[in-house]
Protein backbone atom coordinates (compact mmCIF):
# COMPACT_ATOMS: atom_id res chain seq x y z
CA UNK A 1 0.00 0.00 0.00
CA UNK A 2 3.21 2.36 0.47
CA UNK A 3 4.08 1.68 -2.90
CA UNK A 4 0.83 2.10 -4.22
CA UNK A 5 0.39 5.68 -2.75
CA UNK A 6 4.04 6.41 -4.01
CA UNK A 7 2.99 5.45 -7.61
CA UNK A 8 -0.02 7.42 -7.54
CA UNK A 9 1.74 10.95 -6.24
CA UNK A 10 4.94 9.98 -8.84
CA UNK A 11 2.46 9.39 -11.72
CA UNK A 12 0.59 13.09 -10.47
CA UNK A 13 3.92 14.83 -10.08
CA UNK A 14 4.93 14.09 -13.53
CA UNK A 15 1.53 15.01 -15.03
CA UNK A 16 1.85 18.08 -13.57
CA UNK A 17 5.13 18.93 -14.25
CA UNK A 18 4.38 18.01 -18.17
CA UNK A 19 1.24 20.79 -17.78
CA UNK A 20 2.89 23.17 -15.80
CA UNK A 21 6.52 23.43 -16.28
CA UNK A 22 6.44 23.60 -20.12
CA UNK A 23 4.33 26.78 -20.82
CA UNK A 24 5.93 28.45 -17.46
CA UNK A 25 8.90 27.67 -19.07
CA UNK A 26 8.17 28.60 -22.71
CA UNK A 27 6.75 32.10 -21.12
CA UNK A 28 9.88 32.94 -19.30
CA UNK A 29 11.56 32.55 -22.96
CA UNK A 30 9.72 34.98 -23.95
CA UNK A 31 7.96 32.88 -26.25
CA UNK A 32 3.56 33.26 -27.19
CA UNK A 33 2.82 31.00 -25.36
CA UNK A 34 -1.26 30.47 -25.63
CA UNK A 35 -0.96 31.77 -29.48
CA UNK A 36 1.29 28.46 -29.77
CA UNK A 37 -0.65 26.46 -27.85
CA UNK A 38 -3.65 26.71 -29.75
CA UNK A 39 -2.06 26.46 -33.01
CA UNK A 40 -1.12 23.21 -32.01
CA UNK A 41 -4.13 22.14 -30.15
CA UNK A 42 -6.02 22.96 -33.44
CA UNK A 43 -4.21 20.15 -35.05
CA UNK A 44 -5.06 18.06 -32.20
CA UNK A 45 -8.78 18.42 -32.94
CA UNK A 46 -8.25 17.65 -36.64
CA UNK A 47 -6.72 14.27 -36.03
CA UNK A 48 -8.99 13.05 -33.40
CA UNK A 49 -12.24 14.00 -35.70
CA UNK A 50 -10.19 12.68 -38.74
CA UNK A 51 -9.90 8.98 -37.25
CA UNK A 52 -13.65 8.74 -35.89
CA UNK A 53 -14.60 6.32 -39.04
CA UNK A 54 -11.84 3.90 -38.88
CA UNK A 55 -12.58 3.67 -34.79
CA UNK A 56 -16.09 2.52 -36.01
CA UNK A 57 -15.20 0.48 -38.52
CA UNK A 58 -13.30 -1.40 -36.07
CA UNK A 59 -15.04 -1.18 -32.76
CA UNK A 60 -17.99 -2.71 -34.93
CA UNK A 61 -16.38 -5.47 -36.43
CA UNK A 62 -14.61 -6.65 -33.32
CA UNK A 63 -18.12 -6.40 -31.31
CA UNK A 64 -19.95 -8.01 -33.59
CA UNK A 65 -16.92 -10.98 -33.42
CA UNK A 66 -17.48 -11.10 -29.56
CA UNK A 67 -21.31 -11.02 -29.79
CA UNK A 68 -21.39 -13.80 -32.01
CA UNK A 69 -19.08 -15.86 -29.71
CA UNK A 70 -15.93 -15.49 -31.74
CA UNK A 71 -13.70 -14.90 -28.60
CA UNK A 72 -15.77 -18.32 -27.04
CA UNK A 73 -15.08 -19.95 -30.22
CA UNK A 74 -11.38 -19.71 -30.52
CA UNK A 75 -11.59 -20.95 -26.74
CA UNK A 76 -12.90 -23.79 -26.94
CA UNK A 77 -10.62 -24.39 -30.07
CA UNK A 78 -7.12 -23.47 -28.35
CA UNK A 79 -7.96 -24.76 -25.01
CA UNK A 80 -6.97 -28.52 -25.44
CA UNK A 81 -3.61 -27.65 -27.20
CA UNK A 82 -2.56 -25.42 -24.78
CA UNK A 83 -3.52 -27.04 -21.93
CA UNK A 84 -1.13 -29.76 -22.93
CA UNK A 85 1.27 -27.07 -22.73
CA UNK A 86 0.67 -25.79 -19.28
CA UNK A 87 -0.55 -22.33 -20.11
CA UNK A 88 -2.95 -21.46 -17.08
CA UNK A 89 -6.27 -21.99 -18.66
CA UNK A 90 -8.56 -18.59 -16.89
CA UNK A 91 -5.90 -16.46 -18.39
CA UNK A 92 -7.00 -17.55 -21.93
CA UNK A 93 -9.80 -15.19 -22.47
CA UNK A 94 -7.76 -12.49 -21.46
CA UNK A 95 -5.20 -13.67 -23.70
CA UNK A 96 -7.59 -13.50 -26.75
CA UNK A 97 -9.48 -10.49 -26.14
CA UNK A 98 -6.04 -8.40 -24.94
CA UNK A 99 -4.97 -7.22 -28.66
CA UNK A 100 -7.98 -5.76 -29.78
CA UNK A 101 -9.48 -3.84 -26.82
CA UNK A 102 -8.19 -2.06 -23.69
CA UNK A 103 -11.21 -1.50 -21.64
CA UNK A 104 -12.86 -5.17 -22.38
CA UNK A 105 -9.66 -6.96 -21.11
CA UNK A 106 -9.36 -4.50 -18.03
CA UNK A 107 -13.24 -5.73 -17.28
CA UNK A 108 -12.15 -9.64 -17.72
CA UNK A 109 -9.02 -8.78 -15.59
CA UNK A 110 -11.73 -7.21 -13.04
CA UNK A 111 -13.22 -10.60 -13.24
CA UNK A 112 -10.38 -12.99 -12.71
CA UNK A 113 -9.14 -10.61 -9.76
CA UNK A 114 -12.80 -10.77 -8.16
CA UNK A 115 -13.24 -14.81 -9.00
CA UNK A 116 -9.96 -15.94 -7.47
CA UNK A 117 -9.09 -13.01 -5.36
CA UNK A 118 -6.71 -10.21 -5.91
CA UNK A 119 -3.77 -12.60 -4.06
CA UNK A 120 -4.69 -15.53 -6.37
CA UNK A 121 -1.25 -16.31 -8.16
CA UNK A 122 -3.61 -16.52 -11.30
CA UNK A 123 -4.64 -12.93 -10.54
CA UNK A 124 -1.25 -11.95 -10.34
CA UNK A 125 0.11 -13.52 -13.89
CA UNK A 126 -2.90 -11.85 -15.53
CA UNK A 127 -2.30 -7.90 -13.97
CA UNK A 128 1.58 -8.80 -14.67
CA UNK A 129 0.00 -9.55 -18.57
CA UNK A 130 -1.81 -6.37 -18.63
CA UNK A 131 0.89 -4.39 -17.64
CA UNK A 132 3.21 -6.27 -20.49
CA UNK A 133 0.99 -6.29 -23.39
CA UNK A 134 -0.92 -4.38 -25.66
CA UNK A 135 -3.76 -3.78 -28.16
CA UNK A 136 -2.13 -4.59 -30.75
CA UNK A 137 -4.77 -4.86 -33.37
CA UNK A 138 -6.64 -1.54 -32.23
CA UNK A 139 -3.38 0.63 -32.25
CA UNK A 140 -2.03 -0.50 -36.03
CA UNK A 141 -5.58 0.10 -36.79
CA UNK A 142 -6.05 3.24 -35.77
CA UNK A 143 -2.75 4.71 -36.48
CA UNK A 144 -2.38 3.61 -39.21
CA UNK A 145 -5.76 4.51 -40.31
CA UNK A 146 -4.66 7.92 -39.33
CA UNK A 147 -2.41 8.41 -42.16
CA UNK A 148 -4.30 6.54 -44.79
CA UNK A 149 -2.07 3.23 -44.74
CA UNK A 150 -3.64 -0.20 -46.24
CA UNK A 151 -0.76 -2.16 -46.58
CA UNK A 152 0.58 -2.56 -43.17
CA UNK A 153 3.44 -4.75 -43.81
CA UNK A 154 5.15 -6.63 -40.88
CA UNK A 155 3.58 -4.28 -38.12
CA UNK A 156 0.65 -7.01 -36.94
CA UNK A 157 3.16 -10.20 -37.28
CA UNK A 158 5.31 -8.18 -34.64
CA UNK A 159 3.32 -6.84 -32.52
CA UNK A 160 1.82 -10.49 -32.27
CA UNK A 161 4.60 -12.22 -31.66
CA UNK A 162 5.83 -9.30 -28.85
CA UNK A 163 2.44 -9.73 -27.12
CA UNK A 164 3.27 -13.48 -27.24
CA UNK A 165 6.63 -12.50 -25.60
CA UNK A 166 4.74 -10.74 -22.59
CA UNK A 167 1.73 -12.81 -21.96
CA UNK A 168 4.58 -16.19 -21.77
CA UNK A 169 7.29 -13.90 -19.72
CA UNK A 170 4.07 -12.51 -17.34
CA UNK A 171 3.14 -16.38 -16.70
CA UNK A 172 6.95 -17.37 -16.08
CA UNK A 173 7.88 -14.10 -14.07
CA UNK A 174 5.03 -14.33 -11.88
CA UNK A 175 5.82 -17.74 -11.25
CA UNK A 176 8.86 -17.30 -10.18
CA UNK A 177 8.35 -14.31 -8.19
CA UNK A 178 5.61 -15.67 -6.23
CA UNK B 1 -3.45 -7.72 -43.75
CA UNK B 2 -6.06 -5.01 -42.67
CA UNK B 3 -8.32 -5.68 -45.30
CA UNK B 4 -8.16 -9.52 -44.62
CA UNK B 5 -8.72 -8.76 -40.89
CA UNK B 6 -11.83 -6.47 -41.18
CA UNK B 7 -13.68 -8.61 -43.30
CA UNK B 8 -12.83 -12.02 -41.82
CA UNK B 9 -14.41 -10.32 -38.44
CA UNK B 10 -17.59 -9.11 -40.27
CA UNK B 11 -18.12 -11.99 -42.26
CA UNK B 12 -17.21 -15.14 -39.56
CA UNK B 13 -19.20 -13.26 -37.11
CA UNK B 14 -22.30 -13.26 -39.47
CA UNK B 15 -21.66 -16.96 -40.08
CA UNK B 16 -21.09 -18.06 -36.54
CA UNK B 17 -23.78 -15.61 -35.32
CA UNK B 18 -26.45 -18.38 -37.20
CA UNK B 19 -24.53 -21.32 -36.35
CA UNK B 20 -24.52 -20.36 -32.30
CA UNK B 21 -28.04 -18.47 -32.61
CA UNK B 22 -26.61 -15.10 -31.51
CA UNK B 23 -28.18 -13.27 -34.29
CA UNK B 24 -29.95 -10.92 -32.10
CA UNK B 25 -27.17 -10.07 -29.73
CA UNK B 26 -24.72 -9.39 -32.94
CA UNK B 27 -27.60 -7.74 -34.68
CA UNK B 28 -28.02 -5.32 -31.38
CA UNK B 29 -24.24 -4.67 -31.17
CA UNK B 30 -23.54 -3.10 -34.61
CA UNK B 31 -25.86 -0.24 -33.51
CA UNK B 32 -24.72 -0.11 -29.88
CA UNK B 33 -21.04 -0.32 -30.96
CA UNK B 34 -21.09 1.88 -33.60
CA UNK B 35 -22.02 4.45 -31.02
CA UNK B 36 -20.17 3.48 -28.73
CA UNK B 37 -17.03 4.25 -31.23
CA UNK B 38 -18.08 7.70 -31.67
CA UNK B 39 -18.72 8.35 -28.26
CA UNK B 40 -15.38 7.08 -27.33
CA UNK B 41 -13.55 9.38 -29.87
CA UNK B 42 -15.28 12.56 -28.74
CA UNK B 43 -14.47 12.02 -25.63
CA UNK B 44 -10.78 11.83 -26.62
CA UNK B 45 -11.06 15.25 -28.69
CA UNK B 46 -10.69 17.28 -25.83
CA UNK B 47 -7.62 15.65 -24.55
CA UNK B 48 -5.77 15.36 -27.89
CA UNK B 49 -6.32 18.93 -28.15
CA UNK B 50 -4.77 19.94 -25.54
CA UNK B 51 -1.88 17.56 -25.14
CA UNK B 52 -0.90 18.45 -29.16
CA UNK B 53 -1.39 22.15 -27.88
CA UNK B 54 1.18 21.23 -24.80
CA UNK B 55 3.49 19.49 -27.43
CA UNK B 56 3.40 22.78 -29.55
CA UNK B 57 4.67 25.01 -26.96
CA UNK B 58 7.63 22.00 -25.57
CA UNK B 59 8.54 22.12 -28.83
CA UNK B 60 8.94 25.97 -29.44
CA UNK B 61 10.50 26.11 -26.40
CA UNK B 62 13.15 23.99 -27.52
CA UNK B 63 12.36 21.43 -24.69
CA UNK B 64 11.51 18.61 -27.09
CA UNK B 65 15.12 19.17 -29.54
CA UNK B 66 16.58 19.03 -26.29
CA UNK B 67 15.33 15.75 -25.16
CA UNK B 68 15.59 14.17 -28.36
CA UNK B 69 19.51 14.68 -28.99
CA UNK B 70 19.66 13.25 -25.17
CA UNK B 71 17.46 9.59 -26.58
CA UNK B 72 19.55 10.29 -30.24
CA UNK B 73 22.07 7.29 -29.84
CA UNK B 74 19.19 4.89 -29.55
CA UNK B 75 16.73 6.52 -31.70
CA UNK B 76 19.21 6.96 -34.76
CA UNK B 77 19.97 2.82 -34.45
CA UNK B 78 15.99 2.19 -34.27
CA UNK B 79 15.20 4.92 -36.97
CA UNK B 80 17.67 5.02 -39.06
CA UNK B 81 15.78 6.99 -42.27
CA UNK B 82 14.21 9.26 -39.88
CA UNK B 83 16.62 12.66 -39.31
CA UNK B 84 17.50 13.37 -35.21
CA UNK B 85 15.97 16.75 -35.78
CA UNK B 86 12.62 15.57 -37.82
CA UNK B 87 8.93 16.13 -35.59
CA UNK B 88 8.74 12.86 -36.09
CA UNK B 89 11.55 11.90 -33.83
CA UNK B 90 10.22 14.54 -31.09
CA UNK B 91 6.65 13.04 -31.10
CA UNK B 92 8.03 9.30 -31.21
CA UNK B 93 10.09 10.37 -28.44
CA UNK B 94 7.00 11.69 -26.35
CA UNK B 95 4.52 8.66 -27.28
CA UNK B 96 7.04 6.11 -25.74
CA UNK B 97 7.62 8.34 -22.71
CA UNK B 98 3.86 9.12 -22.24
CA UNK B 99 3.11 4.58 -22.75
CA UNK B 100 6.07 4.22 -20.18
CA UNK B 101 4.80 6.57 -17.46
CA UNK B 102 1.00 4.94 -18.30
CA UNK B 103 0.33 8.67 -19.31
CA UNK B 104 -2.45 6.45 -22.15
CA UNK B 105 -4.55 9.50 -22.72
CA UNK B 106 -1.33 11.67 -23.66
CA UNK B 107 0.33 8.91 -25.63
CA UNK B 108 -2.09 8.76 -28.43
CA UNK B 109 -2.50 12.09 -29.86
CA UNK B 110 1.53 11.83 -29.64
CA UNK B 111 1.20 8.61 -31.14
CA UNK B 112 -1.06 10.34 -34.11
CA UNK B 113 1.50 13.06 -34.63
CA UNK B 114 4.31 10.74 -34.96
CA UNK B 115 2.70 9.11 -37.59
CA UNK B 116 1.76 11.74 -39.42
CA UNK B 117 5.34 13.52 -39.43
CA UNK B 118 6.55 9.84 -40.57
CA UNK B 119 4.08 9.60 -43.85
CA UNK B 120 5.75 12.55 -44.59
CA UNK B 121 9.18 10.69 -45.19
CA UNK B 122 7.20 8.06 -46.50
CA UNK B 123 8.23 7.28 -49.98
CA UNK B 124 5.29 5.22 -50.76
CA UNK B 125 2.12 6.51 -50.63
CA UNK B 126 -0.53 4.04 -48.54
CA UNK B 127 2.00 0.95 -47.49
CA UNK B 128 3.71 1.10 -44.35
CA UNK B 129 7.33 2.51 -44.10
CA UNK B 130 10.35 0.41 -41.97
CA UNK B 131 10.16 3.54 -39.12
CA UNK B 132 6.33 3.47 -38.78
CA UNK B 133 6.06 -0.23 -38.16
CA UNK B 134 9.42 -0.04 -35.66
CA UNK B 135 7.39 2.37 -34.18
CA UNK B 136 4.25 0.80 -33.82
CA UNK B 137 6.43 -2.39 -32.86
CA UNK B 138 8.32 -0.27 -29.88
CA UNK B 139 4.78 1.24 -28.91
CA UNK B 140 2.61 -2.68 -28.87
CA UNK B 141 5.67 -3.78 -26.65
CA UNK B 142 6.03 -0.59 -24.90
CA UNK B 143 7.67 -1.06 -21.34
CA UNK B 144 5.62 0.12 -19.04
CA UNK B 145 6.60 1.20 -15.39
CA UNK B 146 3.51 2.04 -13.63
CA UNK B 147 1.01 -0.31 -14.71
CA UNK B 148 -1.96 1.82 -12.56
CA UNK B 149 -4.97 0.09 -13.96
CA UNK B 150 -3.82 -3.38 -13.55
CA UNK B 151 -2.53 -2.18 -9.52
CA UNK B 152 -5.79 -0.86 -8.81
CA UNK B 153 -8.05 -3.28 -10.48
CA UNK B 154 -5.82 -6.31 -7.41
CA UNK B 155 -6.45 -3.58 -4.89
CA UNK B 156 -9.86 -3.55 -5.40
CA UNK B 157 -9.98 -7.01 -4.99
CA UNK B 158 -8.63 -7.47 -1.95
CA UNK B 159 -4.89 -7.32 -2.06
CA UNK B 160 -3.07 -5.58 0.17
CA UNK B 161 0.69 -5.89 -1.77
CA UNK B 162 -0.61 -5.01 -5.20
CA UNK B 163 2.39 -2.82 -6.43
CA UNK B 164 4.25 -5.98 -5.74
CA UNK B 165 3.34 -6.59 -9.87
CA UNK B 166 5.53 -3.53 -11.06
CA UNK B 167 8.59 -5.35 -10.82
CA UNK B 168 7.31 -8.30 -12.72
CA UNK B 169 5.75 -6.47 -15.20
CA UNK B 170 9.00 -4.59 -15.65
CA UNK B 171 10.60 -7.83 -16.29
CA UNK B 172 8.33 -9.16 -19.07
CA UNK B 173 7.75 -6.04 -20.73
CA UNK B 174 11.47 -5.53 -21.07
CA UNK B 175 11.18 -9.12 -22.61
CA UNK B 176 8.56 -8.02 -24.62
CA UNK B 177 10.46 -4.90 -25.68
CA UNK B 178 13.84 -6.72 -26.83
CA UNK B 179 12.08 -9.34 -28.60
CA UNK B 180 9.55 -6.93 -30.30
CA UNK B 181 12.72 -4.68 -31.94
CA UNK B 182 14.95 -7.69 -33.09
CA UNK B 183 11.45 -9.25 -34.99
CA UNK B 184 10.60 -6.31 -36.58
CA UNK B 185 14.01 -5.87 -37.34
CA UNK B 186 14.28 -9.14 -38.91
CA UNK B 187 10.66 -8.90 -40.49
CA UNK B 188 11.76 -6.04 -42.01
CA UNK B 189 13.78 -7.70 -44.54
CA UNK B 190 11.76 -10.67 -45.22
CA UNK B 191 10.80 -11.02 -48.78
CA UNK B 192 7.48 -11.03 -47.90
CA UNK B 193 7.22 -7.87 -45.96
CA UNK B 194 10.28 -5.92 -48.03
CA UNK B 195 9.10 -3.18 -50.48
CA UNK B 196 9.95 -3.92 -53.68
CA UNK B 197 11.07 -0.79 -56.32
CA UNK B 198 7.65 0.94 -57.78
CA UNK B 199 6.37 -0.93 -60.30
CA UNK B 200 6.47 -4.13 -58.69
CA UNK B 201 4.06 -6.21 -56.49
CA UNK B 202 4.26 -7.95 -53.20
CA UNK B 203 2.12 -9.87 -50.90
CA UNK B 204 1.52 -8.33 -47.77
Amino acid sequence: MMLHSWITITSNAILFSFIGAIPLVAWLKKIDVFATFTEGAEEGFHIAVKIIPYWVGFWVAMNMFRAAGGFAALETLLSPLLNCLGFPLPLLPLTLIRPFSGSASNSILADIAHTYGGQAKVSHMAATMMGSTETTFYVVMVYFAAVGISRTRHAIPAGLIADATGVIAAIMVTHWFY
Amino acid sequence: MLNFIWVLLIVSSVIMSFVNGTEAAVAASIAVSANQAVNTAISLIGIMTLWLGIMRIAECAGFIALFAKLVAPVMEKLFPEVPTDHPAMGAMILNIAANMLGLNNAATPFGLRAMEELDKLNQHRGIASDAMCTFLALNTSSVQLIPMTAIAILAANGDSAASDIVVPVLIATTCSTIVGIVIVKWLAKRKLFRIEPAGTNDAA
